[in-house]
């Protein structure tokens, strides 16, 4: 019984932990965002909130918060409030299966760097990025608004649709690491990271990651200069936070996941290994932003021609492929 | 295969005229810190200027007042002894105002003229309205040596209004007929 509260306290202290970080690095994500992305295109970015505008998240929090929470006539009232937090809960549920580091000891006990070492942990950061269409095909369409409507079904099917290549991608991973665990994952890439073995999947993950979190090229379900915000059109206040939030903690699950699946996880030399996820993850993050900062929206048709007559046959010929080898070698 | 190819190329060139961007100094004007030398011509808030004596130069004939756009200036129009117009009142509704100079271009005076001083806003609606003593100036602003009253619409040693060298007769109004 003892040991159960014990274990039961250890994850407690591990969940509030790693819940305040990754809330406030996605706050400061968005501050890197805004400050990277102005100095892409030669603008300061935000720099009144204190130094250099460090104080801009918090601004923005408090801005947040005490604006007024809004519901338009006609929602349907229960899924309107409810759908901002299935993407905001959804993106941070999906943290839980990153691995930090290594298992590390206290009082005699082994403590894993990980909040639950599920052994299909990739099979449940794919359950829970499908849930998130949910929080945005519901928002959209529960907001009774036509622009909210649109922006939901794009969300869906665009999630949807990359959703296969993003599964399928990954396959070869699985292949190579004979498990769905991300700790063991992480263990397979004790030589290489799996960047070299799997380049193509590596660039499929990245473009359907970037199209599932719905950064720009892929923004269709938001596009403002068509859809008002798309699926969030009719939100305000917190509730629009929540979805701004998920987003971003959405990216940073991404540059977690792809850290973990293809760059080693919090392998690395010298410094401490949750530096070097974190350093990992920020360069994900700072080449997302890069990317928005270079590519226009694209063209709906354009989008589903890239997932399924490009992505998906490039996936399953990449599974096809690494079977092949794999079966050469053995 | 051929457009694949095409299609990278211009991936990578793209980003990479992005990424040489990000070590080019920032364009941006700090505004507050750094305020940015405006041409003399710049339209901004709206002041009524003195002739070279220091009197009031505003004769009241309405002109700013009817060309203006957005009907934002009124006055009441009055005579001094000497038969010289002056304005009784009058208000500029600076919350209408669009700053198009075109009572400036009206006025025969070269009265009302426009600053450069654009840094007026306020947040009560009403202290936008300006009185006359919130408007008057005591310089002669662009126009320097202009003095309409030096020649004629005024009652002088020299005659009556309308009697001096090249003046012509006061219109009546009352039978403005072509």
């Amino acid at each position: 019984m003892l040991l159960w509260i014990a274990g039961f306290l250890i994850l407690l202290v591990k969940l509030s932990i790693i819940l305040g970080v990754v809330l406030f690095l996605a706050g400061y994500l968005v501050w890197v965002e805004r400050k990277f992305l102005a100095r892409l295109q030669i603008r300061y970015g935000p720099n009144r909130a204190g130094p250099y505008g460090l104080l801009q998240p918090l601004a923005d929090i408090v801005k947040m918060i005490t604006k007024e929470d809004t519901v338009p006539e006609g929602a349907d009232r229960a899924f309107f409030l409810l759908a901002p937090a299935v993407v905001a809960a959804t993106a941070l549920l999906m943290f839980s299966v990153v691995p930090l580091g290594r298992d590390i000891t206290v009082w005699g006990r082994r403590v894993p760097m990980v909040i639950t070492d599920l052994n299909i942990g990739l099979l449940f950061v794919f359950a829970m990025s499908s849930l998130s269409v949910y929080g945005v095909a519901l928002g959209g369409w529960a907001s009774n608004s036509k622009y909210g409507l649109l922006g939901g079904i794009r969300g869906a099917a665009q999630m949807i649709s990359y959703e296969l290549s993003l599964g399928l991608s990954l396959i070869p991973i699985v292949m190579l690491a004979h498990s769905f665990s991300m700790v063991d994952i992480v263990q397979a890439q004790q030589k290489y990271p799996f960047i070299l073995f799997q380049p193509v999947a590596f660039l499929i993950f990245v473009i359907s990651a970037m199209a599932e979190s719905k950064r720009i090229p892929f923004d269709l379900p938001e596009a403002e200069n068509e859809l008002v915000a798309g699926y969030h059109t009719e939100y305000s206040g917190m509730r629009f936070g929540l979805f701004f939030l998920g987003e971003y903690v959405h990216i940073m699950v991404f540059g977690g996941i792809l850290a973990v699946l293809f760059l080693g996880g919090w392998r690395g030399p010298i410094l401490p290994p949750i530096v070097w996820l974190m350093i990992k993850i920020f360069l994900v993050a700072l080449f997302m932003i890069w990317v928005r900062g270079t590519l226009p929206r694209l063209r709906y048709d354009q989008l589903m021609a890239l997932g399924w007559k490009v992505l998906i046959p490039l996936a399953l010929i990449n599974i096809l492929v690494t079977g092949a080898v794999g079966l050469m070698m053995n | 295969m051929e457009s694949a190819w095409e299609a990278v190329k211009a991936l990578v060139s793209g980003l990479w005229t992005v990424l040489i961007h990000l070590f080019r100094k920032p364009i941006t004007e700090q505004y507050p810190e750094y305020k940015r030398p405006l041409p003399v011509r710049a339209r901004g808030r709206i002041i009524l200027t003195r002739d070279p004596d220091g009197e009031e130069r505003c004769v009241s004939c309405f002109l700013c007042s009817a060309v203006c756009p957005v009907n934002c200036i009124s006055m009441e129009g009055a005579e001094r002894p000497d038969g010289r117009r002056y304005a009784a009142w009058f208000r500029i509704n600076f919350a209408r105002c669009i700053l198009c100079g075109f009572c400036e271009e009206a006025c025969p005076t070269s009265a009302i003229q426009l600053t450069t001083d654009y840094e007026f806003s306020k947040t009560d609606i009403l202290s936008f309205v300006y009185e006359k003593e919130n408007l008057l100036v005591n310089h002669q602003g662009k126009d320097k040596d202009y003095n309409f009253y030096k020649y004629s619409g005024v009652t002088s040693n020299y005659g009556d209004k309308g009697e001096h060298v090249g003046e012509q007769k006061p219109v009546d109004i009352k039978s403005n007929m072509p």
